[in-house]
């Protein structure tokens, strides 16, 4: 069959065009930067009509570098970052700030306040999320309450809200919706009924009359407008739901971890949701067409990639991202320091907004090998805590790890990962999970491949590393980067 | 025995303070790190630049090695660099063939594997990332002979190591494969490490045209080869591969 889908990965750091031919091999690829704008300490921007125009020309880039044409696509799917948020007038197409990126913090004062006057609880079980920054319900509100007659515009009609795959579609076919693995992610939606709450809206102050219409992960949204030669959109997924689906996770008991900026563990639980005990979210996972949505516990770390290039930028020992493995080498071990990077508090499991970094167990012995293996590290124990949180929540004993994302690159982490978590780490023969998910997703809502199952036959194992850690070390370890994380918690005061 | 000459003296120290360091030195940096004058060492640098020995950035204005170092031996191109920037390549390549793929460079007059693909067929393989492989017998050490010639010449003039049937073993047998390497840009490995098993090569070259590594990919010879004639397509798939990967290397570094 001689046609392609293509998927937008729309991301922190850049957007990303991938095309995938029938066998989920990638043709072509093209990617581009947007600018970060932080306007003050712990506050991150995005401008999201640079991210529009970037995606179209992505597009249009991958099409190019592959030979192809738009003709030759049968649909496009997007994975984009998730909880970033964008307010934007439907009359003009403006949007009314910058976006709201997931890793600001300025909610920070709004949820202690919604969590003094309705409990950690009532949120959580109603959208199975515990009440944090990162999400972007709080953000919207805070948004609305940030200059005079916004709310009233908002209530009037006359202001959208949408998460990154939102503004795109509404941009893209002039539909305003949003898929149900984003919508999960807001805060805003009952979990059970899939649609908008209203005693989650009324509690974090978001007018419905601003919100999309909430949609299966998997369905023709509409055709691409003359940008884009009229291709159907046929799929949007949050980017960690989408590497879900692109490791072809599709029955329960399956788990994923994609290692990038942060890093996401994701395990299928079926059609039910599962509500942790420790310190998971539970979120949707997908929903294809008219078919049930499947859920998922979700185990998210806000800085892993991240600290790699707080390293090469901010410390600027090394030249590169991959120099760190280099660096990382000249040494033995980690010479008993440990880097627990809670640069805006601790995500999962702990969920500690007032926690910050810290680098323990310093002696005049270490050397900057040993702060770089620490920095690598630092992936893999967070990675540890997360698998034993969701060991204990579901029952069962993770016996491998599907791993994907740009740092399976670092072959140190990786064996490290290997020997702290003490099983099987694998890697897919295709690294770009996200994309590949997304484009397995708007596949299928055009009938380009039949069902999930085909899909498997196209996973292959492209790396394996085996544990090689005795279990007194790995004890050993892991106690003391415990002691570590305790030594970063109640760090920020009410004054700071 | 003559008194050492200063000015090569200090252009060594220079040379191997730039060589010790994952990120680029300002002048002030190097003459501080070295106790020198700013203005003796910009006379040095000057001539080190105009040899290509460093080479400077234009936005920073710092200095780090230069790829004319290259061809005497070293190769600055970070092997996990390499990996990183080839990963989605090395995977569609073992994609497209349906072999294992690895990714080679120099060391020490040996090819050092940085990376590895498993045939995608989800049997059960081993990763190989970290061995050491002989130049004379695999194709990715025959690619690299072949651009940087001086290399020939230092695996010496006696018979080489023999691993199977195959292997070339006299250098000047080796030196005419080695030129037919130049030739095609690919080279091959007929059964010449492991008996059954056949490897083609590529070539992976760096902004300023150096082979800073090469590609392969590696089964069974009645899968790499229609009798004894290589596969056209797979050859042309490896060709593709590398030069796929080499015009990544030649965007700015991210």
């Amino acid at each position: 069959m001689n046609s392609y889908v293509a998927a937008i990965d729309q991301g922190t750091s850049s957007s990303r065009c991938l095309v995938f031919d029938h066998q989920g091999r990638i043709v072509s690829l093209s990617q581009k930067e947007h600018e970060q704008i932080f306007p003050r300490p712990g506050w991150v921007e995005h401008d999201p009509r640079e991210i529009l125009r970037n995606v179209v020309e992505v597009v249009h880039g991958a099409l190019d570098s592959g030979g192809l044409d738009v003709r030759d696509l049968v649909a496009v799917g997007i994975a984009n970052q998730r909880e970033t948020t964008v307010v934007w007038d439907p009359h003009t197409g403006d949007p009314v700030q910058n976006a709201i990126v997931w890793q600001d913090t300025r909610t920070d004062a709004l949820c202690r306040k919604l969590a003094a006057e309705h409990g950690q609880d009532r949120f959580r079980e109603r959208c199975g999320l515990p009440l944090a920054t990162y999400f972007s319900g709080p953000k919207v509100s805070w948004l609305l309450d940030s200059a005079p007659d916004l709310r009233q515009r908002a209530e009037d009609g006359d202001l959208l809200f949408g998460t990154m795959d939102s503004w795109l579609v509404w941009n893209l076919t002039g539909r305003h919706v949003t898929d149900v693995t984003n919508a999960s992610r807001t805060m805003l939606m009952n979990l059970t009924t899939l649609d908008w709450d209203d005693t989650l809206l009324d509690a974090i102050g978001v007018p419905r009359a601003m919100l999309p219409e909430i949609q299966s992960s998997s369905k023709i949204y509409g055709e691409a407008g003359d940008s884009l030669g009229g291709v159907p959109i046929a799929a949007a997924l949050g980017d960690q739901q989408a590497a879900l689906f692109g490791q072809t996770c599709f029955s329960a008991g399956e788990a994923k971890c994609t290692y990038g900026t942060g890093s996401f563990l994701l395990l299928n639980t079926g059609e039910r949701p599962v509500l942790s005990g420790h310190g998971l979210l539970t979120t949707v996972g997908s929903k294809i067409g008219d078919e049930p949505a499947t859920y998922a516990l979700e185990g998210s770390i806000a800085v892993t990639g991240a600290l790699v290039q707080w390293f090469r930028d901010k410390v600027g020992l090394i030249g590169s991202a991959p120099e760190v493995e280099t660096l990382a080498r000249t040494v033995d071990d980690n010479g008993g320091i440990y880097f627990v990077p809670a640069f805006s508090g601790l995500f999962a499991p702990h969920w500690r907004g007032d926690a910050r970094g810290v680098i323990a167990g310093l002696t005049g012995y270490v050397t900057k090998g040993h702060l770089a293996r620490a920095v690598l590290e630092a992936t893999a124990w967070q990675t540890r805590e997360v698998v034993d949180a969701m060991n204990a929540d579901s029952g069962i004993e993770m016996t491998s790890l599907k791993a994907d994302g740009g740092m399976t690159a670092n072959n140190l982490l990786m064996q490290f990962l290997a020997d702290v978590l003490g099983v099987p780490v694998v890697r897919p023969n295709v690294a770009e999970t996200v994309s590949l998910g997304a484009a397995y997703a708007a596949g299928l809502a055009v009938g380009f491949w039949p069902d999930v199952e085909s899909l498997r036959e196209n996973w292959h194992k492209a790396a394996e590393w085996v544990p090689n850690m005795d279990q007194d070390a790995r004890d050993r370890g892991y106690r003391k980067w415990k002691k570590a994380v305790q030594r970063t918690l109640d760090w920020v005061d009410d004054d700071d | 025995m003559p008194k050492p000459i200063q000015s090569i003296e200090r252009a060594s120290a220079i040379l191997r303070l730039l060589s010790g360091r994952t990120r680029r030195l300002s002048l002030a940096e190097v003459a501080g790190e070295l106790g020198l004058p700013k203005g003796t060492v910009y006379g040095i640098m000057r001539t080190l630049l105009s040899v290509g020995f460093v080479e400077q950035d234009p936005e920073s204005g710092k200095y780090r090695m230069g790829a004319a170092l290259l061809h005497l031996g070293s190769s600055y191109l970070d092997g996990n660099e390499l990996r990183t920037r080839a990963l989605n390549w090395a995977d569609w390549l073992a994609a497209r063939t349906n072999e294992s793929v690895r990714l080679g460079t120099l060391h020490d007059r040996q090819v050092l594997l940085v990376h590895h693909v498993f045939r995608p067929d989800n049997s059960p393989q081993v990763l190989e990332v970290g061995a050491l492989l002989p130049m004379h017998a695999t194709a990715m050490g025959k690619v690299l002979l072949a651009y940087h010639p001086y290399l020939t010449a230092e695996l010496g003039n006696g018979t080489l190591p023999r691993f199977t049937n195959c292997t070339i073993t006299d250098p000047k047998q080796l030196a005419i494969e080695i030129e037919r390497v130049q030739e095609q840009g690919w080279a091959s490995s007929a059964e010449e490490l492991i008996e059954g098993e056949t490897s083609f090569a590529a070539p992976i070259r760096d902004r300023q045209g150096v082979a800073v590594g090469a590609i392969a990919i590696s089964g069974p010879t009645e899968r790499l080869c229609d009798g004894d004639q290589p596969r056209s397509e797979l050859v042309a798939f490896v060709r593709e591969g590398a030069r796929t990967i080499s015009r990544d290397l030649g965007a700015v570094p991210w």
